[in-house]
């Protein structure tokens, strides 16, 4: 009886014990496929939605399939300009912005000097104050100084190269940290010449830096709305195209264009992951 | 070029960091100058006058205090409910994802890749009323006959929590990713149960990932108008909602430029608060 008695809880805690390893064990993959779901969920519906007829002027229920939206993706008065706009401001801004914080990367991680931690200071704030803040202080700028500069293209310019260059400072330096200068003393050993050991040796270097750097700088600039809202006069980008036709109606066309940004980022984003993946492979190769 | 460096070896970091230091200084710091002139100005659009109206701040909290306290609780609860959702999945990518650690950072970024106003409108589709969600809340009665998603604190809040997830979720990631495993296995041999390793071990590991996510996070959420303008109500009104408006619709400069200090001004207290309760090291180093 007693025997008979002792057993069974026994067998029954073990049951438990595993049953609960299992959930233990799982819940956590769950979880984490259901977050992923949660995340992906929003960005289905925009390329879902961008082959759909409307049945309004709204783009909200599902009506029937089309390709139609993506033959036609400039059918909409005013798209075409903005995204040229958006391509135009991009491009330039990213240029400026990653030579200037290039330069500055440079010499924050290789030299001591007098103001080194005002420097980044400097760069760390933009990157720590709410964007309608840096928005409107900016356009309160340009409102006291309407006779150097007018709302309009050159001031979103302005806004982009000021808040992508902090992002490349950071971007940059965390590569220069890990450089090994003994290669560019070696170059100038071998007879090179500064303006030759940093065209050889130096920028080939932190060349994939740079361009990390103004990948995110280009991608922060066509997203952007809030800074560029605030100081764009009468000039559309793409997301203050959208702003503006969001009130009246969303014609498809805006989920095409944002379903080609994604799908052309997500392209790039996976060749590098396809690239990393790669070179670690040859690496652990190689050893 | 080279000589020149070499006689003035101490002026090359000047000279790097001229172009880069002196765009920030015109186009960063002397305009927070001009915000704050702005702000201690009088009149009405477009004669303003400087004239140290220091009633533009008191006026402001009486009249949009409650636009303020929203914002910093709807920035609160998102910042939450991110780290809530972020944390356990970095946790499975850092330890359990091996070799699809890439693809899986890459799922936590994508929605970056999607203009922000786009997706901030597919929350419309999906929460629409008659959307497939709230027809499933119906039927399982969550949600009364009438009842619905859109135009609703839940819609506001749950929009901010969605566009601001990744700057949570990658810095706890990165806290986790450098973790050395055999602290983990350490704590194993000393006989800690996986639950002691977490709390003692992993956890506090990963506590300057979760400051540096919160600070990502609550920040650019307590400035944010999109989501209350998109999916919510003028009774989800935020503070940026009232700055964007005052600046561009009702052109008061002088109120809205007095609000964005005061929005930029209860950051820095909830900081210094913040800091305070997790230790300063934490937040700076």
């Amino acid at each position: 009886m007693t025997t008979l008695a002792a057993s069974p809880p026994r067998r029954r805690r073990s049951v438990a014990a595993r049953t609960w390893a299992f959930v233990k064990r799982h819940a956590l993959t769950v979880y984490a496929v259901l977050v992923v779901g949660y995340l992906m969920l929003p960005i289905a519906v925009v390329i879902l939605f961008s082959f759909n007829h409307p049945t309004g002027r709204f783009n909200y229920l599902w009506n029937e399939f089309t390709f139609e939206n993506w033959l036609h993706w400039n059918d909409v008065l005013g798209i075409q300009d903005a995204i040229i706009t958006s391509l135009e401001v991009g491009l330039l801004a990213t240029l400026v912005a990653t030579a200037l914080g290039t330069l500055m990367a440079m010499a924050i991680v290789r030299h001591r000097f007098v103001g080194r931690g005002a420097t980044n200071l400097l760069v760390f704030l933009p990157m720590s104050t709410p964007e309608i803040v840096l928005g409107a202080s900016l356009l309160t700028l340009f409102l006291n100084t309407t006779a150097i500069f007018q709302l309009g293209f050159i001031t979103i310019f302005i806004a982009h190269v000021m808040f992508i260059v902090s992002f490349v400072v950071v971007t940059v330096k965390a590569r220069l940290i890990g450089f090994d200068r003994h290669l560019e003393e070696a170059a100038m050993d071998l007879g090179a010449n500064e303006a030759t050991t940093f065209r050889k040796v130096t920028l080939p270097l932190i060349a994939p830096a740079m361009v990390a750097a103004a990948l995110l700088g280009f991608a922060l600039s066509i997203d952007d709305f809030v800074i560029t809202y605030f100081n764009a006069g009468g000039t559309q980008t793409f997301p203050i195209f959208v702003w503006g036709i969001a009130r009246v109606a969303v014609p498809p066309q805006v989920n095409v264009i944002a379903s080609a940004i994604f799908i052309v980022a997500i392209a790039i984003a996976l060749t590098n992951v396809f690239w990393e993946y790669r070179s670690a492979k040859r690496t652990r190769g190689a050893t | 070029m080279g000589t020149f460096f070499h006689r003035h070896r101490g002026a090359t970091p000047y000279l790097l960091l001229a172009p880069g230091v002196l765009w920030l200084a015109i186009f960063f710091l002397i305009p927070l100058g001009f915000l704050g002139y702005q702000s201690l100005q009088s009149g009405f659009f477009p004669n303003f006058e400087f004239t140290w109206q220091f009633s533009n701040f008191s006026d402001g909290i009486r009249d949009y205090h409650t636009q303020l306290v929203r914002s910093f609780v709807y920035a609160g609860i998102a910042t939450v409910a991110c780290l809530v959702l972020a944390y356990p999945l970095v946790y499975w990518i850092a330890f359990r994802a091996g070799p699809w650690r890439n693809l899986f950072l890459l799922f936590i970024v994508a929605p970056f890749f999607v203009t922000y106003l786009v997706r901030t409108l597919a929350w419309l589709n999906i929460l629409a009323d008659e959307g497939p969600v709230v027809g499933i809340l119906k039927t399982l009665h969550i949600l009364g006959p009438d009842g619905r998603l859109l135009a609703t604190t839940f819609a506001v809040v749950s929009g901010i929590t969605y566009n601001f997830f990744p700057f949570m979720a990658l810095p706890i990631y990165v806290s986790l990713e450098q973790m050395d495993a055999r602290l983990l296995e350490a704590a194993k041999d000393l006989y800690a149960s996986p639950t002691q390793a977490f709390i003692r071990v992993t956890l506090p590991l990963s506590a300057p990932g979760i400051v540096a996510g919160t600070l990502l996070t609550f920040i650019p959420a307590a400035g944010d108008f999109i989501n209350a303008a998109l999916l919510g109500t003028p009774n989800q009104a935020m503070i940026g909602n009232v700055i964007q408006s005052k600046f561009l619709e009702s052109l008061d400069y002088p109120s809205a430029a007095a609000l964005s200090f005061l929005l930029m001004g209860l950051i820095l207290v909830a900081l210094l608060v913040y800091a305070k309760i997790v230790g300063s090291e934490r937040l700076t180093g």
